[in-house]
């Protein structure tokens, strides 16, 4: 059980790749942390420096009070499950398990309760005798996961451990994660491209895109009031609308035009938008914030705007509308027993209690 | 229309193997065949080797030519370099050739030092003994010519005669069977050690194990299988060694080899000759079996 500190990392590869763009974040101890972006976004660099897999350029990482930057992996005290499993094909599923105990001169009779109990845990016990190749992807999967508990290391490490499970399997995984991550109390950092694993396990969640962490904050926080239009498109699926609009004054009342149509602010969001008027703006807003003109939730500010119907996708719990308006095409999440079909000249309402305007040329929140 | 004889039945993968099994009929299977029937009879082919046996002297009748290959001094000299050959020059190529693959591996220009130790076998077999044989060169009097005496003599040193001094000769030998092959095992053994993932040994690097303990417990296990193709061929090719040794010393002073015995013996005593051709293969079919039952085996596992 240890925290972990990345205190001003950059990762080079080479002069001109950089990686990592000075990451600070600071894990606290028994944290579920999810460094989550697009691939490419240094996310799985940030991890392997943890692990000591890379040299880190500048900077200092800390686990516990101890700073690692010179520290083989294998002192780090750290545990990893690696996307392809990295299961050693050639020992069996005991031995697999038992490597690192082995090594580290752990008696035997300790080595054969510690992995017995993780395998139990796991539901993995009629399989120690097996060799890799003679299971089932998520058996691998428990199977590397066991590896690194019966370590009881201070921190574990996951690099995108679901991405080769099936869909129904990846969920069902992603609850043991989380029940695991109870169990243990220690700190796990979780690597994943894919923002609903991050909104489902996670503490806190880390945003990174092109190696520069772009927010850190609970996943509820981070949904609700992202700091910038790509922490604002990466969470949600489907994606934020985002429109490139104007704020005006119009008749007293502060107004986004887009072009294509006018929406009026709720006079208690005015107040911190005043400087931008005149001025361009990115208004965002989820798809479950437009209804059907029909099946306006009550007591919301709704705004209606006229939109031709594209696609229509049925959920059952919803269907999802992709709509078009001049030159802006964007998607809804509507109430199902919404009559709208394809090709339609269509009525939708914005709720503008819950939009996001961003600077049209930093691309960051006015809140 | 596919006619009747193609379809699927017994005779079609007949048809299939039959240039290869009239080839190889031709081709290995009747000399095989031949040997064993030249090497019962005598010298010029004409009489059974039965009739070459001398009056008081130990006999085997028609394998006479066998008691020659088996018995006779020179023979187990033979013998003896071949097993020597096998139990040093083999593993000491693979050694280093499993040294060099793993260097390589670490370094930024890997496909030029790879290309350097492969070199050799780009060179014929004999011009390299030549070669090698100016390196071992020997004078008893007046400057060494040799690079190896030349050093040993700068230094105060008495000069050496590799290659006419029993059992040092030998290895001196080896050595260059070593630097021959070495580049070939590697490049298969560098094949190997790449075809396994990076992530299994940066798991064992978490798992606590030095670059020793990786190397022993995860990368060695895990080209096993290509070390021992690379070893079954190599002995192999080393029960059949023959230009080395035939153009540094020619088998003498106590250098001989099988093949050696077997091709100064083709024009004298063609029995005789034949006889050491087919103990030659006797001693290969071990080696094939054990090759094809592990094949086998690791076709079963798959």
């Amino acid at each position: 059980m240890a925290s972990v500190v990345y205190d001003h990392v950059t990762k080079k590869f080479g002069d001109s790749m950089v990686a990592v763009n000075d990451l600070n974040i600071n894990v606290a101890d028994k944290e579920f942390l999810v460094l989550v972006g697009p691939s490419g976004c240094g996310k799985t660099t940030a991890l392997r420096c943890l692990a000591g897999l890379e040299e880190i350029t500048e900077g200092n990482i800390r686990i516990g009070d101890r700073v690692v930057n010179d520290v083989p992996p294998k002192d780090r005290d750290i545990a990893m499950v690696f996307q392809s499993y990295a299961l050693y094909p050639h020992l069996s599923v005991f031995d697999n398990m038992a490597f690192g105990l082995k090594l580290r001169k752990v008696p035997k009779d300790e080595i054969k309760r510690r992995v017995e109990q993780a395998a139990e845990t796991l539901g993995i016990k009629d399989l120690l005798n097996r060799k890799p190749r003679q299971l089932s992807g998520g058996q691998r999967q428990r199977v590397a996961v066991g590896r690194a508990i019966v370590r009881e290391p201070k921190v574990f490490l996951f690099d995108e451990p679901l991405s080769n499970l099936d869909a129904k399997l990846r969920v069902q995984m992603r609850a043991e994660i989380s029940k695991l991550h109870q169990q243990l109390q220690t700190t796990f950092i979780y690597v994943t491209h894919d923002q609903v694993e991050a909104m489902t396990m996670a503490s806190r969640i880390a945003v990174i895109n092109k190696g520069v962490l772009q927010q850190i904050d609970s996943p509820q926080n981070l949904y609700d009031t992202p700091n910038n239009v790509f922490v604002a498109g990466f969470m949600g699926s489907p994606a934020m609308n985002f429109f490139p609009a104007r704020l005006r004054k119009d008749a007293n009342k502060m107004v986004v035009d887009t072009g294509d149509f006018i929406l009026t602010i709720p006079a208690d969001r005015t107040r911190s938008l005043e400087q931008y008027v005149g001025k361009d703006i990115i208004f965002g807003i989820r798809p479950e914030n437009i209804h059907d003109a029909e099946f306006i939730p009550p007591n919301i500010h709704a705004e209606k705007v006229e939109a031709k119907v594209d696609v229509t996708e049925l959920m059952g719990n919803e269907i999802y509308l992709y709509l078009i308006t001049g030159k802006n095409t964007f998607v809804g999440r509507v109430d199902p027993r919404s009559k709208m079909r394809m090709g339609d000249k269509a009525q939708v309402a914005f709720n503008m209690d819950r939009f996001h305007i961003f600077d049209a040329q930093t691309e960051q929140a006015i809140r | 229309m596919v006619p009747k004889i193609m379809k699927q039945g017994r005779l079609a993968p007949w048809l299939y193997l039959l240039p290869s099994l009239i080839l190889m009929t031709i081709f290995i299977v009747y000399p095989t065949f031949a040997t064993i029937r030249l090497s019962l009879l005598d010298a010029h082919s004409v009489n059974s080797a039965a009739t070459t046996c001398q009056p008081g002297q130990p006999c085997w009748g028609i394998f006479e030519n066998y008691r020659y290959a088996l018995t006779n001094p020179e023979m187990l000299a033979a013998l003896r370099n071949n097993a020597l050959w096998i139990l040093l020059m083999v593993p000491g190529t693979i050694i280093g050739a499993l040294f060099f693959a793993l260097l390589a591996d670490r370094v930024p220009y890997e496909n030029l030092a790879k290309s350097i130790i492969f070199m050799p076998m780009a060179i014929s077999f004999v011009g390299a003994s030549v070669i090698w044989r100016f390196v071992y060169d020997f004078r008893s009097s007046g400057p060494q010519i040799g690079i190896l005496n030349g050093i040993i003599t700068a230094f105060g040193g008495q000069p050496v005669a590799w290659l006419s001094a029993p059992i040092i000769n030998n290895f001196c030998l080896m050595l260059v069977g070593v630097w021959l092959w070495a580049g070939f095992c590697m490049t298969i053994l560098s094949a190997a050690i790449k075809g396994v993932p990076a992530e299994i040994l940066e798991a064992a690097r978490v798992d606590g194990a030095n670059e020793f303990q990786v190397f022993g417990n995860i990368l060695l296990p895990s080209i096993m299988p290509t070390i021992v193709v690379v070893t079954t061929t190599m002995t192999i090719i080393i029960l059949k060694v023959f230009d080395v040794v035939y153009v540094m010393t020619g088998g003498y002073f106590d250098t001989e080899v099988i093949a050696n015995r077997m091709f100064e013996l083709i024009v004298t005593n063609a029995g005789q000759s034949t006889a050491i051709a087919v103990v030659l293969i006797v001693l290969t079919i071990p080696i094939m079996i054990f090759n094809v039952q592990r094949f086998r085996r690791e076709e079963a596992a798959r």
